[in-house]
């Protein structure tokens, strides 16, 4: 008998995969890509070339508006350039709200799996587990965890990834519960590769669409409730800077210095929506029942 | 070009519908250009007429384009489509409307899908009428109470007012039929509407249309992939092939001395009857491999609790043998219980009682852990070539996972997999790619490549060739005949096609409702079967075991 020949399906290069092209033609979602980008590229190098230091403080400068000499954004009421602080304090916001995401992503991924794959009572007492955290109300929460505990970066990261897990497995536990079904899993049954092995080798991978997603929108959520916190003064303390805290800095002085508040609102405002914006993107892009072409 | 007509009704012939150098295009980027390309056919007054193909052949659009329901993205780019005198290309929507139901009606392959679950059949009957104002509310509920009389429905009565999941396949099918007949339409097209259904349901409903088409002297449009169907109603026949028509004639004329190599081919490979037995592989032991003592399986639904437990005994005292390199077939109807069957042989299922006594061990009790040791020997082969492998690995690493998670080094698995994907006919290329660039019959291969990686004694194919076309059937078929002749191993073969079952079986079982109530050759059970049941699958099967073997049919092995 003869070899039959392959269609022909020429390896496309990942760019040109028909999931990046449908995120690329989602144009909010780009637009959010670009500004994260831009937003991290310039708090990770930003603080460099700037004229002045977070901490330094400059008497002369005190209230400055933006665009005043080399304060391009202007400074704060003890002098401390704006620009600098919004850079530094974005390193800390956006790097909580990115391991809050990685903390609540594998938390919520392993619930999720194990609840979805083995069921029954197991997956009972996981879900009524996270009905648990969801029933309680998720600033209370953070609140009273951040006033009891010694509010580090590390620990607001720890409480927000607590308060956020719960979705991610959710989302993860139906899917798994309906991947199981499929046939390849029974294959890998019958191979008899371990439980594990089927869950987050031959599973796992498969659910991956909607794990990203939720993901993201996560990052996003999770900015959100670090500024939250910290404009309540219980999240990241001062010197530290935070978008949250640099907003709590700037209530009492709305009138005579509105933009202190304004533009760390601003970034808040473009992280978080840029962050929506890919989520949403992403989610059209990798709609899995559009899996076959 | 006209077809030959062998009309069973009297009277001046004149066509019913005609189909006029029609090309339906198709959106760019598909595999090809049009759905269907310059095909020409008609349909005769009271004539059956079927159209034949394989998957991806365009038959179905073409149905869909008679009755105006082609998805926007597909067009009719020119052609000419005439019914009953009144060309319907480019015909506005509401006159279109007009006709459908009225002049041609049409009837769906999967009958639950195509009826609306919220509503009684009664009134969905009823819905077909009113929505052309025929009647009076008393009338129609007259005319629907008839309907369901004519289609064979038992008690009208109390089937007006069920719901269609109460109802079985074969009765959902016979009420899409009384709506399709609710106005008396002239022409009736079928859109494959037994391939969803059982063997014996299906012959019902082939006898209830050819009844009510030769009754009501109408003209009916079949498409079908099966040429046993052709066989059992067909006046005249148009053999598609990607979106060409490449023969059409009378039904006598194409089945007995077929022009086109693709229509010897299809008829080649409809897997016919046998009745003779297979030879015995040379050099096989005959002491059994396998040995089942009354296993028994039952599923509990519900809770005992809440008194809705519902008990249904899937499989029931099943005891059987099987020697290294025979085939035994497991036939039977959907919920007789030959896939639980399969699935408890193999441990995917815990068996409730009974023994499966494999090489000499009992490995019914044995649980999970200890059971793994022997997972390897005993292999199986899925349904559906698109749920079982996984999307997201390349071949390589669905066929050489489980070996290594064995202890297989990984060069050692990677050799192993390039000579077993040569084995099933496929390029060692494959390896690096994704399920989802092959078709249908290689992602089979792939499938069975992977049993067969370990070398296993026991080979389970579950439903391993309904998936697929009936070339692709043949060719799978034959593989597996070769693949045991090779490697001496031993296989059951289930499958609810007695045709497929005779082809590859030494000797099959009969299950009905969880039992096993025939077990024997195939000699005995296609010539001389003793149970009842087994009586009327045989003789429910399309085509009939008369139908000679054309001339021109290449035997398979």
């Amino acid at each position: 008998m003869t070899t039959l020949t392959l269609r022909s399906a020429p390896k496309r290069a990942w760019w040109r995969s028909r999931v990046v092209r449908r995120f690329l033609s989602h144009r909010l979602a780009v637009l959010g890509l670009v500004m994260i980008t831009l937003l991290s590229l310039a708090c990770t190098l930003g603080p460099y070339l700037l004229p002045y230091d977070s901490l330094q403080i400059d008497l002369r400068a005190r209230f400055a508006p933006p665009l005043t000499g080399n304060h391009y954004l202007g400074a704060d009421p003890l002098g401390r350039d704006l620009a600098a602080r919004l850079l530094m304090a974005g390193r800390i916001s956006l790097l909580v709200g990115f391991f809050s995401m990685l903390l609540a992503t594998l938390v919520g991924t392993l619930v999720g799996v194990i609840a979805g794959y083995i069921g029954g009572w197991t997956n009972t007492i996981l879900m009524r587990t996270v009905d648990g955290f969801l029933s309680f109300p998720t600033i209370f929460l953070l609140l009273a965890l951040a006033a009891a505990l010694k509010p580090s970066p590390i620990m607001i990261t720890v409480i927000i990834a607590l308060t956020s897990w719960m979705t991610v497995a959710r989302i993860v536990a139906t899917e798994v519960a309906t991947l199981k079904e499929r046939e390849f899993v029974l294959a890998g049954r019958m191979l008899g590769l371990s439980r594990f092995h089927i869950m987050f080798r031959e599973i796992l991978p498969n659910a991956m669409g909607p794990i990203i997603v939720a993901a993201t929108l996560t990052v996003a959520r999770a900015i959100l409730l670090e500024a939250y916190i910290s404009f309540l003064g219980f999240g990241i303390q001062p010197p530290l800077p935070s978008w949250g805290n640099m907003l709590n800095g700037a209530q009492q002085y709305l009138d005579s210095a509105p933009w202190l508040a304004i533009i760390p609102g601003v970034a808040i405002a473009i992280a978080v929506t840029s962050f929506n914006f890919i989520g949403d993107g992403m989610r059209d892009a990798l709609d899995v029942r559009g899996e076959h072409d | 070009m006209a077809v030959a007509s062998t009309g069973t009704v009297g009277g001046p012939r004149q066509t019913a519908l005609s189909v006029r150098g029609l090309t339906i295009s198709l959106p760019k980027g598909m595999e090809r250009a049009h759905a269907v390309e310059d095909i020409s056919f008609d349909l005769m007054r009271g004539q059956i007429l079927c159209v034949i193909g394989e998957s991806g052949s365009g038959k179905s659009v073409t149905a869909n384009a008679i009755m105006g329901l082609l998805p926007k993205a597909i067009r009719v780019s020119s052609g000419a489509i005439e019914l009953d005198g009144t060309k319907i290309v480019g015909l506005p929507a509401d006159k279109l409307r007009d006709l459908c139901g009225r002049v041609v009606s049409m009837i769906f392959q999967d009958p639950l899908s195509a009826l609306n679950p919220l509503m009684t059949v009664g009134a969905q009957i009823d819905e077909a009428m009113a929505a052309h104002d025929f009647g009076t509310p008393v009338s129609r509920r007259e005319r629907v109470l008839e309907l369901l009389t004519e289609v064979g429905l038992p008690d009208p009565k109390l089937m007006y007012h069920q719901y269609p999941f109460r109802l079985s396949g074969g009765q959902r099918q016979r009420v899409m039929i009384a709506i399709a007949l609710a106005l008396e339409p002239m022409i009736l097209i079928a859109d494959e509407p037994t391939t969803a259904l059982d063997v014996t349901t299906q012959a019902q409903i082939l006898k209830l249309i050819r009844d009510i088409q030769r009754r009501k002297g109408m003209s009916v449009m079949f498409i079908t992939h099966d040429f046993g169907v052709v066989a059992q109603i067909a006046d005249s026949v148009v053999v598609m092939e990607k979106g060409r028509v490449v023969e059409q004639g009378s039904a006598a004329k194409v089945l007995k001395s077929p022009d086109h190599p693709y229509t010897r081919r299809l008829i080649a490979a409809v897997p016919h009857l046998r009745s003779e037995d297979r030879r015995r592989l040379p050099g096989t032991d005959s002491t059994p491999l396998l040995k089942v003592d009354s296993l028994t399986k039952t599923y509990r639904i519900g809770s005992a609790l809440l008194r809705s437990l519902r008990v249904v005994p899937a499989v029931q005292d099943v005891s059987l043998q099987l020697a290294p390199g025979r085939t035994l077939g497991v036939v039977g109807e959907s919920g007789s219980g030959k896939s639980t069957l399969g699935r408890l042989l193999i441990k995917l299922l815990e068996a409730d009682g009974g023994r499966i006594l494999f090489d000499g061990t009992d490995v019914a009790p044995l649980d999970e852990r200890r059971f793994r040791s022997l997972r390897p020997k005993i292999q199986m082969i899925f349904q559906d070539p698109f749920a079982s492998l996984n999307p997201r690995m390349t071949v390589g690493s669905i066929l050489t996972v489980g070996p290594i998670a064995h202890g297989m080094s990984q060069t050692l698995a990677r050799d192993e997999a390039y000579a077993f994907l040569t084995l099933v006919g496929l390029d060692p290329g494959a390896f690096e790619r994704y399920p989802h660039e092959f078709s249908g019959g290689q992602r089979q291969r792939i499938g069975i490549a992977r049993a067969l990686m370990f070398k296993p004694k026991l080979l389970i194919a579950d439903e391993a060739v309904s998936a697929l076309d009936v070339s692709i059937q043949a060719q799978i078929l034959e593989l597996l005949d070769r693949i045991q002749r090779e490697t001496g191993v031993a296989m059951i073969f289930i499958t609810h096609d007695l045709r497929v079952a005779s082809q590859i079986c030494d000797e099959i079982a009969v299950m009905q409702k969880g039992r096993i109530v025939e077990q024997g050759p195939p000699s005995q059970i296609f010539s001389n079967p003793r149970a009842a049941y087994t009586r009327e699958l045989v003789a429910a099967i399309p085509g009939g075991q008369s139908e000679p073997r054309p001339a021109t049919a290449v035997e398979s092995r």
